[in-house]
């Protein structure tokens, strides 16, 4: 044990339970064809096209509109969450009240719902004519089939991995640290900024790297809301769909592979983020 | 006495599955896969359920019919990906050509093997507008007037959509005496004036109907006399422009499936069931345009306006061959429209 914490790496810790070749065996199996065999077909098909004709694609204006609109979207939704999914945790894992357990229950109804239905629902409410819609369009503020519409369909679909992950690691901070914190001369600012939030950082940033995720793909409820006009409101998935309906297969695996690039670049950085915020205040 | 009865009852059990099974053998179940598109649920669900009647008459033979409905383009895909469909009937002959192409599991000569291009019934494109018609839509040029929006789906994923576009492209082209640039521009404005872009024929109804955007709806016919059924014929008109387009879905035999499966007898009898008395019938309940009207009663024909309906073999277009990929392909006049000022 010495000797391995001394070369610092070793293949296997000892555990109680057996088994290690044979789990390490059964997940890189079970990844391979789950992951990485589908993306390594969706590699090579985008591969078929050739540079020249990738490089079209990816510097066309529609795709990059419509790249920038995902990306740009699903960031702004996923901050959200970040700061009202936290707010939500906060309120229930440290009050007691009627119907917290209900409030608690409905966090993960977009988990559940079909995006369908939760895009129709949201189209439905923020339509011009629509309940909420309605109170807004005479202030001259349109919210379905703008760009507002998409995110506030992004948030609804990301709010439970924010609440998700940061809702246990807040159960696990006892009261006593706020006490401890007050009693030593905090301010109530003090003690959330320099004693709770980095105890919390790094399940945030878990928690906006799965909501930021989420909606880079979703595609099921944001095309109802998003109106999907070209250089306007069309997001990158529905890209996607329109060159299959062209029976492009070579160009909608081209904007698959350049959307996984930018996700698993922008994933690498946020990992970083959080083993950095681990290690400084872990 | 355990024993006795343990003997009878695996007895019983033996006697009842040979009934069954000889059951089974003498009455084969056939199930046969039909492909369609969108807003053919109504009409499919009422035919499904005669022909099955009629081939029960006719052989003795059960057939389940298992339906799927779908964007008439992902239907076509689904069939090209190794969906087992006996029949296809889509909204565009270019979906099944697409078919026939990437698979050859359709032989090339589907269109000329049953009557009318292969087509059992016809449809075309009309407007839905609100009740009494407020911003005076009579036809294509009132479309692109200050103010209208139009709710039509996306071309690219819509099979319904084509036919607007291109029930669009030919009353230009008539109004501009064949000047492209004007076509081009008139079918740019016309888009100009769409606030949304549904996926498909149903999500356009929906945001029209149900939702109250836009003026005017660009509709097949029959789902315009649907929402009429559906939300209530006191909240909307249907417009009938003087000139549209011939819309003809097709329907095919998959050759390669059939042949596989061996259910070619009773694919084939299902299709021309569609053009029998009884089929022409059900297609005119449900607001189609039979092929054969002269077959159905009377009181079951339909008042369809009169339309001058322009087909797409027409010179304006050349048939699908050259028009799906002239429109509607990758960097055609539709995506010309979107390209954004240089």
């Amino acid at each position: 044990m010495s000797l391995a914490g001394a070369a610092g790496w070793r293949f296997s810790k000892p555990s109680v339970v057996p088994g290690f070749g044979l789990t390490l065996g059964f997940s890189l199996a079970y990844l391979t064809l789950i992951i990485l065999i589908p993306l390594a077909a969706l590699l090579l098909r985008s591969a078929s096209l050739g540079w020249p004709q990738f490089w079209a694609i990816a510097t066309d204006a529609r795709v990059l509109h419509a790249l920038k609109l995902s990306f740009g979207a699903s960031l702004l939704a996923a901050l959200v969450n970040v700061v009202f999914g936290t707010v939500v945790a906060w309120v229930l894992v440290r009050y007691r009240f009627p119907g917290r357990r209900v409030i608690d229950a409905i966090v993960d109804l977009p988990f559940a719902l079909p995006p369908a239905v939760a895009g129709i629902a949201l189209t439905t409410l923020y339509a011009p004519r629509g309940w909420i819609g309605a109170i807004f369009a005479p202030l001259g503020v349109k919210i379905a089939y703008t760009p507002l519409g998409i995110v506030i369909a992004l948030v609804f679909i990301g709010l439970p991995f924010v609440v998700r992950t940061v809702q246990p690691v807040m159960e696990e901070i006892d009261r006593e640290v706020e006490e401890a914190a007050a009693t030593l001369g905090a301010g109530r600012a003090q003690t959330l900024l320099r004693v709770l939030l980095p105890g919390l950082a790094p399940a945030i940033t878990t928690g906006f790297a799965l909501a930021f995720a989420r909606a880079v793909g979703e595609y099921g409820s944001v095309i109802f809301i998003a109106g999907n006009l070209p250089l306007k409101t069309e997001i990158a998935p529905l890209l996607i769909v329109i060159k299959l309906e062209e029976y492009n297969y070579a160009g909608a695996t081209a904007i698959a592979a350049i959307m996984l690039a930018i996700s698993f670049a922008m994933l690498f950085v946020i990992n970083l983020l959080q083993s950095w915020s681990r290690r400084r205040y872990g | 006495m355990t024993q006795h009865r343990r003997s009878f009852l695996f007895a019983a059990a033996l006697a009842a599955s040979a009934q069954f099974g000889g059951i089974g053998l003498a009455f084969a179940d056939t199930t046969l896969v039909s492909v369609s598109y969108d807003p053919t649920r109504e009409l499919y669900k009422a035919f499904n359920d005669a022909f099955a009647a009629r081939w029960k008459a006719d052989t003795g033979e059960t057939v389940t019919i298992r339906q799927s409905h779908g964007g008439s383009g992902a239907q076509a895909r689904a069939v090209i990906d190794g969906l087992d469909a006996d029949v296809v009937t889509l909204a565009l002959e270019s979906d099944i050509n697409a078919i026939v192409e990437k698979t050859h599991k359709i032989n090339p000569d589907w269109r000329g093997r049953l009557p009318n291009n292969s087509a059992p019934y016809t449809s075309t494109i009309v407007f839905l507008v609100r009740k009494g018609n407020p911003k005076g839509i009579n036809d294509w040029g009132d479309l692109v007037k200050d103010g209208v929006e139009i709710i039509t789906p996306n071309p690219k994923t819509s099979g319904g959509a084509r036919w607007n576009y291109l029930a669009a492209w030919a009353w230009a082209w008539n109004q501009s005496g064949g000047d492209e640039a004007k076509v081009k521009e008139f079918i740019g404005k016309l888009f100009q004036h769409v606030p949304v872009l549904d996926t498909g024929a149903r999500g356009s109804t929906l945001s029209f109907a149900q939702k109250g955007l836009g003026d005017v709806l660009l509709a097949w016919e029959n789902e315009a006399y649907l929402v009429l059924d559906e939300f209530g014929a006191d909240q909307f008109d249907i417009v009938a422009p003087p000139t549209s387009i011939l819309a003809e879905p097709p329907v095919a035999v998959v050759d390669a499936n059939v042949d596989a499966k061996g259910t070619r007898k009773v694919a084939e009898a299902y299709l021309n069931y569609l053009y029998s008395a009884e089929g022409q019938t059900l297609i005119a309940k449900n607001h189609y345009r039979p092929f054969k009207p002269d077959l159905v009663p009377a009181a079951d024909l339909p008042k369809l306006p009169d339309i001058k309906l322009i087909t797409i073999d027409d010179p304006v277009f050349g048939g699908w061959k050259k028009a799906q990929p002239y429109h509607f392909g990758d960097g055609g006049v539709f995506d010309q429209i979107y390209k954004p000022a240089q």
